[in-house]
């Protein structure tokens, strides 16, 4: 009984501690993103071939983003995973509060085919955290239902905010990231200057303002893949999400979409290391080979999004499996229909602003 | 005599080795009562470790405010003696300086950052930033040099924030929960309007989820009625019917009320078939309150139908019959002898089924729409996503008392003894 007491015991409180996940085997990595197309497309042009070379197996474990459990494991000295694929503001966050490991770029990373050296090569403005090597440029854009008003086609941002001439749901996600900077300039706010304006008080007013005369024909969404499945069952005619999302909606599923790049908002998606890896040799090794040029152009042939190296651009070629040239489908291409979202603003008020973007839904 | 042989002089009764009989029966007793702890030891560890101490350490991070006077010691120090009145001297500019350095080569300022910026946005880059531009001063004085680093040090609210939090427990996270904050004198006042949700949320999520345990007692009822009352073999059936959902995947059960309700979904195209709607103006019955209400009183229905007919099922029939017989019609029946004995049975399901949706988030996250989602769901986002968990630990504390204290007026009024679970 006393042994069977014990072992209970012990069970229990290895449970607690290792929060039900198993630390990876000599020879293993365990390495964390955001499941789906997305993931397949890592482990096709990263995974696989990182495994045939070293015999290192890779460990592909999902989850929904966010820093809460990268944190709980830090505070509980007992870190499972070793590399995980956040958004560049979490990894800012993450690198400040000291959970991910400082990367000296040009020395820890591959140059570019040609001897440039990595810090030049990553396309400019990508490397805004110490601890963060950019992979992808995607970006959060609004897709249309093209048979939701006969002939007519919407053009930029402004239509989505004409329900008189182009009726019908919007799903947009529960969040004010993306959609006050889109209230903005559908208000008339040039690109340029939308976030000087949203750091005042009455820009914030303004963009609220703008955002409620739409909001009774909004259907707020939280999980990515809703956005495609609503505009698919023709409960909303305009939706905001991952450009990858609408891509796969659009061309492997052949939906009856279009996509509207006016104002689409650019995100850089990365690698992260943690600080307290118990691989830090290994995962260093896999940080260096996954990130380097040809990895981030094949990775282009399974999703569309933007590889984050210059030299990997004009590697870009043709999908996997449905052959089609990729190229137009990359949101780097309309870059300058869109602006890059300006992650230290959101870092500084998001607090604020989500709390009253919640007080905002109540009213 | 036979008795004399058991008992001792002194009128003590002795067993049959000697011993007094009380001791050993206290020993028999005690060695029962070992193993029934060691039987339950297992289920105590296990409720200890994944219950409790985790309800006491989010409890504890609610007031915990270790950030500033950890990370910041010297700075700390220095602001003991600051009067408030305006921005302090050299002294604690140097110290300042110190507790920067220190922060950006252990890593770990951007946690007094996170801390700060929950009271004021804009703190956390003020804080960063200026520890990474701390690196390159190395003489004083440092007054002027970091007043240009960011403006917000000019600012004298920047001082009183920091000076507040350098005490290691803090209510503010309990302010934030209540829709109040600190002015900038330091004063408490509300939230301004626009900044107002908890408060809503909590009396939201109170009264759907009062409306859910009455939706429940009404349907559960007659169901549970029949349920007693038919012979067993359709009895069986019927139990079945409410069992099915029971046992069914909660996403699954969600998922299925969506394709139903939505405004394309199954029950729109019949209410438009049937000519009840106009194609133009389907209802929009998800999404919103009405979805919320309606999958989560589906999921919880079978929380109320159980008590229910366990507790109906233990009612002889002889008793309706005797009272018909003495002259009551059945309305008088009911109400006076039947409803009566069934009340223990509404009472356990009205509990199980009420602080049951206090705490519910899946359902409404999915369905909830921005009408239908209840105070779980923002215990959940600062969890998961905004990292708070001070301020859901606060909220958590807060619906945990709030439950607590239903259960006291409940245990008072109708009694926690009278209720049956069957």
């Amino acid at each position: 009984m006393n042994k069977l007491l014990k072992n209970s015991a012990l069970t229990v409180a290895a449970l607690a501690i290792a929060g039900m996940t198993t630390a990876p085997q000599a020879g293993e990595l365990n390495v964390v993103s955001w499941g789906g197309a997305y993931t397949t497309s890592q482990i096709k042009a990263y995974h696989e071939p990182y495994t045939k070379m070293t015999g290192t197996k890779i460990n592909s474990i999902d989850y929904s983003g966010g820093l809460a459990e990268m944190r709980a494991q830090t505070e509980s000295g007992n870190v499972t995973w070793d590399v995980v694929d956040v958004v560049i503001a979490d990894a800012i966050v993450g690198c400040d509060e000291g959970m991910f490991r400082p990367i000296n770029v040009d020395m820890e990373l591959a140059k570019a085919p040609d001897g440039t050296a990595a810090s030049k090569d990553f396309l400019d403005g990508t490397l805004k955290s110490e601890c963060f090597v950019p992979l992808i440029i995607y970006s959060t854009v609004f897709a249309y239902r093209d048979d939701a008003w006969g002939g007519k086609k919407p053009t930029s941002i402004r239509d989505v905010f004409d329900t008189k001439n182009f009726p019908g749901k919007r799903t947009l996600q529960k969040s004010p990231v993306n959609n006050l900077e889109w209230a903005l300039l559908a208000d008339g706010v040039p690109l340029a200057k939308i976030y000087d304006v949203l750091d005042t008080d009455e820009g914030k007013d303004r963009a609220f303002a703008k955002l409620a005369t739409i909001k009774k024909d909004v259907i707020w969404w939280t999980v990515g893949a809703v956005p495609p499945q609503l505009l698919a069952d023709g409960e909303a005619v305009f939706g905001t999400g991952y450009n990858g999302r609408w891509f796969s909606a659009i061309a492997e599923e052949k939906q009856p979409f279009a996509m509207l790049w006016d104002g689409q908002v650019l995100d850089i998606d990365g690698y992260v290391v943690s600080a307290k890896s118990k691989k830090l040799d290994e995962a260093m090794k896999y940080l260096k080979f996954s990130t380097d040029t040809q990895r981030l152009a094949d990775q282009a042939k399974y999703i569309s999004y933007g590889p984050a190296r210059k030299s990997s651009g004009p590697m870009v070629s043709k999908h996997a499996v449905l052959g089609i040239d990729m190229g137009p489908h990359m949101p780097t291409k309309y870059a300058d229909q869109g602006f890059l979202t300006n992650f230290k603003w959101w870092a500084d008020n998001s607090d604020e602003m989500k709390e009253r973007f919640a007080a905002w839904l109540l009213q | 005599m036979g008795m004399a042989a058991d008992t001792a002089d002194n009128g003590v009764v002795l067993a049959a080795d000697g011993r007094p009989l009380k001791d050993s029966l206290n020993r028999a007793l005690r060695k029962n009562r070992m193993r029934a702890v060691m039987l339950v030891a297992p289920l105590l560890l296990f409720v200890l470790f994944s219950f409790l101490i985790p309800i006491f350490n989010m409890t504890l991070r609610s007031v915990d405010n270790w950030h500033v006077g950890t990370l910041m010691p010297a700075t700390t120090a220095a602001l003991a003696t600051w009067d408030g009145k305006d921005i302090p001297e050299e002294s604690v500019f140097a110290a300042l300086v110190v507790d920067l350095q220190a922060g950006a080569k252990s890593r770990q300022i951007g946690k007094v950052g996170t801390r700060l910026n929950y009271e004021k946005s804009g703190m956390r880059s003020m804080i960063t930033s200026s520890a990474r531009k701390s690196k390159k001063l190395t003489s004083g004085p440092y007054k002027a040099k970091v007043l240009k680093m960011h403006k917000k040090w000019k600012d004298l609210e920047t001082w009183t924030v920091i000076k507040r939090n350098t005490a290691p427990y803090t209510v503010g996270y309990y302010l934030n929960a209540l829709d109040m904050k600190y002015d900038k004198t330091g004063e408490i006042v509300m939230q301004p309007e626009n900044r107002r949700i908890y408060g809503k949320l909590f009396w939201r999520t109170f009264a759907i989820s009062l409306a859910i345990t009455m939706i429940c007692v009404v349907l559960a009822y007659p169901i549970s009625f029949l349920l007693a009352t038919l012979p067993l073999r359709y009895s069986n059936l019927l139990m079945i019917f409410v069992l099915l959902p029971f046992w069914t995947s909660l996403l699954v059960r969600t998922t299925a009320w969506i394709a139903m309700l939505q405004s394309q979904g199954v029950l729109n195209d019949l209410f438009v078939f049937f000519g009840f709607v106009d194609d133009q103006n389907r209802l929009q019955l998800i999404h919103n309150l009405t979805g919320t209400i309606i999958a989560m009183t589906h999921i919880l229905l079978p929380f109320m139908v159980l008590p229910l007919y366990s507790v109906m099922k233990t009612i002889p029939p002889t008793y309706m019959r005797a009272a018909l017989s003495l002259g009551a019609n059945p309305f008088v029946a009911f109400v006076r002898v039947y409803m009566p004995q069934t009340l223990s049975g509404i009472g356990a399901g009205s509990v199980l089924v009420f602080i049951l949706s206090i705490g519910y988030y899946i359902t409404p996250a999915l369905v909830g729409g921005t009408d239908g989602t209840l105070i779980s769901n923002q215990i959940a986002y600062h969890m998961q996503s905004s990292l708070n968990w001070g301020l859901a630990g606060a909220l958590g504390a807060l619906l945990l008392a709030s439950v607590l204290a239903l259960y006291f007026l409940y245990n008072k009024i109708v009694g926690i003894d009278n209720m049956k679970l069957g």
